[in-house]
């Protein structure tokens, strides 16, 4: 038993932090550093230098243009992305679409809509979630009804995130209603230049409408677009939710975090005399922070270990999704905690790019409030924590 | 990276499991912790031939290896079959403290029949005001030409009444709370001046309150150079620390395992238990705490193991100390909970699982001590 890297290893760890000190604009650091999100244009900029360099797509078969890395190199990959604070690319093309294509997806549908994921030419976005299908996501109303070459698509998705920037939509649609829920549903890829579709920004606690209601009118979708068979699609949709729960810990982020916390806590005052490192309540909370941080490391390389020789993704990685989760909502509460009064100003502009005005509290405490508002968020998506909960019930014990 | 077990490391699991499974049912346990010494000697014995007694020490002391991850997966074998007999007292306290303290000789005279199952110890650090303070040393050791007399009380010795041999550390320089200043002595557990008060813990294994009251051995039964052993005690705790962690993350294991089994047979309401989603989330978070204890204290036991400095092991054992003592209070409460009346009762393991558990959290620092030195390191 060992955590050890190889020599290989680290010298790609090496190669890996040397070229995000490179290359990872330094401008790009500084607005997250500072709470102020990355705009499309920045993002797709940042995603092309990966795809220069070939590494635009860790988790691709090399036959598409992927890297062939090895479970652990694409954690290291990870690791070193998430301490320099560098985005991982947008998930909707890179990590949901492309693999179900790769999967279901006929040769020329491969042809038409992967190159263009690598390249990041095309914004992709979800269409899972229905105003009245959360968590129970097979009971989806939305219609797609067969009209010669072509489905017609009535209904709406929710909670879609950048479906503002998006260029295509990727759904779960109803064609069938005779049948057990699970079996009348299809995948369905949609471009979101089609007449029909109309979007509702939806504005969440932090003031920020990071996701959509997607409305769908008589759309018209070619026939061609429907990825493998009629009514296969849950079968697709299943196979997508259970891979890549690879890195979802986000144990490197949460390092990144904690580090924040550290620094932010002694340089603020405890209105004692002392910094918030003196606060006996608040050192406390934060050393068990940094434990379970540790736990979940070591949880996560548990299951890197088991992937690498082999053993597919068990159930047992819905653990990381609530733990990671959990961990990252606690370590919020922890920026709350320091800001105190100065978290409480609701100027979400402030953080926007290209304020110009004059900024409100020390450093960007006013954040910390915005951020744990908008970070509820982790524990209901991806499979809400109590769904995780379901799967290892399940999965593992066997209930 | 590798976190499966070595072909040794499943040899040692494997060859517990069958012994447990051959010898050390539930109602076994029982009437050996009724027994006089409150452990089996025959067991004892069998332990020295498997060579489990071995696996604390180094190679250079004559021992299997002394890696903190070969001692963590076999306690948490141990910690499922909740085995009583003395192996944290005379092995890894004892044993570890003469391994990291005592000179050549006196390794070369004590090791070898730790090893061979030939002498029980116990080793007196805690004092009735130390709590968790290893370096609270109040008993005294003053030096009498070629002699040493040692005055004081110590508490929660575990194995004492069994011991022919107890390994005390006192004071000889130095305040109440300084690291210097601390040596330690083997003390003949008969000599005149020694008081053993011996009870039986929540979780069966022996121990006692020790007074010492001018008790005089030479100057040649000090472990290694007057003054100096604070370090090898500490050292030595953490190791013991990780030990019974791994024996809570088996533990738990089996709490965990007998509260799903039940869940699944027990009716009420003219369905099993285990479909009611209120307690199938509860499990799910029973295993969640199972599996984090188990990953800190593989940690905590690389760490141990490696080339790291003394104070990042020291600090990985604290951070594992803390979140196993987290999962133990979860675990085990849930266990008891989840069972119903039945689990409260002296005839079902499940209690004596939950006993088990609630010690290791207290033993060498309790949960929040723990979390405290940690932030503090």
């Amino acid at each position: 038993m060992n955590a050890d890297f190889t020599a290989e290893e680290l010298q790609f760890e090496q190669e890996v932090r040397e070229f995000l000190q490179n290359d990872f604009p330094a401008d790009y650091r500084e607005k997250i550093d500072a709470g102020i999100r990355l705009s499309k244009e920045e993002l797709v900029h940042w995603q092309k230098i990966l795809y220069k360099k070939g590494w635009a797509a860790p988790n691709w078969p090399v036959e598409y243009g992927g890297t062939g890395w090895t479970a652990t190199q694409k954690h290291i990959f990870a690791t070193e992305m998430g301490l320099i604070g560098a985005p991982e690319p947008v998930p909707f093309g890179m990590k949901m679409v492309a693999p179900v294509i790769m999967a279901y997806g006929s040769d020329e549908q491969k042809q038409r809509f992967l190159p263009d994921i690598l390249e990041s030419n095309v914004w992709w976005c979800q269409g899972y979630s229905e105003p009245n299908s959360g968590s129970d996501l097979a009971s989806l109303k939305t219609s797609a009804v067969r009209d010669g070459d072509e489905y017609v698509v009535n209904g709406s998705k929710t909670w879609n995130t950048y479906g503002q920037y998006a260029d295509w939509i990727f759904c779960l649609v109803r064609t069938d209603n005779s049948v057990k829920k699970q079996e009348g549903i299809s995948f369905l890829l949609i471009d979101m230049k089609s007449p029909g579709i109309t979007l509702k920004p939806i504005v969440l606690l932090d003031g920020h409408a990071e996701v959509n209601e997607v409305f769908f009118d008589d759309v018209r979708v070619s026939a061609s677009n429907l990825i493998g068979e009629e009514n296969k699609g849950w079968t697709y949709a299943k196979v997508l939710l259970t891979h890549e729960r690879t890195n979802i810990s986000g144990v490197p982020r949460g390092k990144r975090r904690l580090a924040a916390l550290k620094r932010i806590a002694s340089n603020t005052d405890d209105g004692f005399g002392g910094n918030m490192m003196d606060n006996t309540a608040f050192k406390k909370k934060l050393a068990e922070a940094e434990i379970e941080l540790q736990a979940l490391e070591y949880s996560e390389l548990r299951t890197l270990a088991a992937l690498s020789v082999g053993k597919a993704p068990g159930p047992e990685s819905s653990i990381l999704k609530i733990v990671g989760t959990e961990l990252a909502q606690l370590m919020d509460e922890l920026f709350v905690d320091l800001a105190g009064y100065h978290c409480l100003p609701f100027v979400p502009e402030q953080f926007e790019d290209g304020f110009q005005g004059e900024s409100i509290g020390p450093g960007n405490s006013a954040a910390a409030a915005l951020t744990y508002f908008n970070n509820r968020k982790l524990s209901i998506f991806g499979g809400s924590n109590e769904i995780q909960r379901n799967i290892i019930s399940k999965a593992v014990l066997g209930l | 990276m590798d976190f499966s077990n070595t072909e040794e490391q499943q040899m040692l699991q494997e060859s517990v499991q069958k012994f447990v499974h051959k010898s050390y049912d539930f109602d076994t346990r029982n009437k050996i912790i009724d027994s006089d010494k409150g452990y089996s000697e025959e067991n004892w014995q069998l332990f020295a031939e498997l060579g489990w007694l071995t696996v604390p020490f180094s190679e250079a002391d004559g021992g299997f290896g002394g890696s903190a991850v070969d001692l963590a997966v076999m306690m948490e074998e141990f910690g499922k079959a909740m085995l009583v007999e003395p192996f944290i007292a005379t092995a890894v306290l004892s044993g570890g403290l003469i391994s990291a303290q005592g000179s050549a000789e006196q390794k070369a005279e004590i090791l070898p029949q730790i090893m061979e199952g030939k002498l029980q110890l116990a080793c007196a650090y805690a004092e009735p005001g130390s709590r968790y303070n290893l370096a609270n040393i109040k008993t005294t050791a003053v030096a009498d030409g070629d002699s040493v007399v040692i005055n004081g009380d110590k508490t929660a010795v575990l194995n004492a009444s069994n011991a022919e041999v107890l390994v005390v550390v006192a004071r000889e320089s130095g305040e109440a709370t300084d690291s210097e200043g601390i040596s330690v002595f083997l003390v003949d557990a008969a000599s005149t001046g020694i008081s053993i008060h011996a009870y039986a813990n929540v979780d069966g294994k022996k121990a006692a309150e020790i007074s010492l009251k001018d008790v005089t051995v030479p100057a040649s039964a000090r472990l290694g150079s007057a003054a100096t052993a604070f370090s090898a005690l500490q050292a030595t705790i953490d190791r013991a620390t990780v030990a019974v962690s791994g024996e809570a993350v088996g533990a738990m294991e089996a709490l965990l395992h007998k509260t799903v089994e039940y869940s699944k047979t027990r009716k009420q309401f003219g369905t099993a238990i285990g479909t009611f989603q209120a307690l199938q989330h509860r499990m799910a978070d029973m295993f969640i705490e199972c599996q984090l204890a188990r990953s800190i204290v593989i940690m905590a036991a690389m760490k141990l193991d490696s080339g790291d400095n003394q104070l990042e092991k020291t600090k990985a054992v604290s951070a594992a100390k803390s979140r196993v003592g987290k999962a133990i209070r979860k675990v085990s409460q849930e266990a008891i909970q989840i069972h119903g009346g039945i689990g409260m009762t002296e005839e079902l393991d499940v209690g004596h699982l939950f006993k088990l558990v609630t010690a290791v959290e207290i033993m060498f620092g309790n949960t929040d001590y723990h979390t405290e030195r940690f932030a503090s390191l």
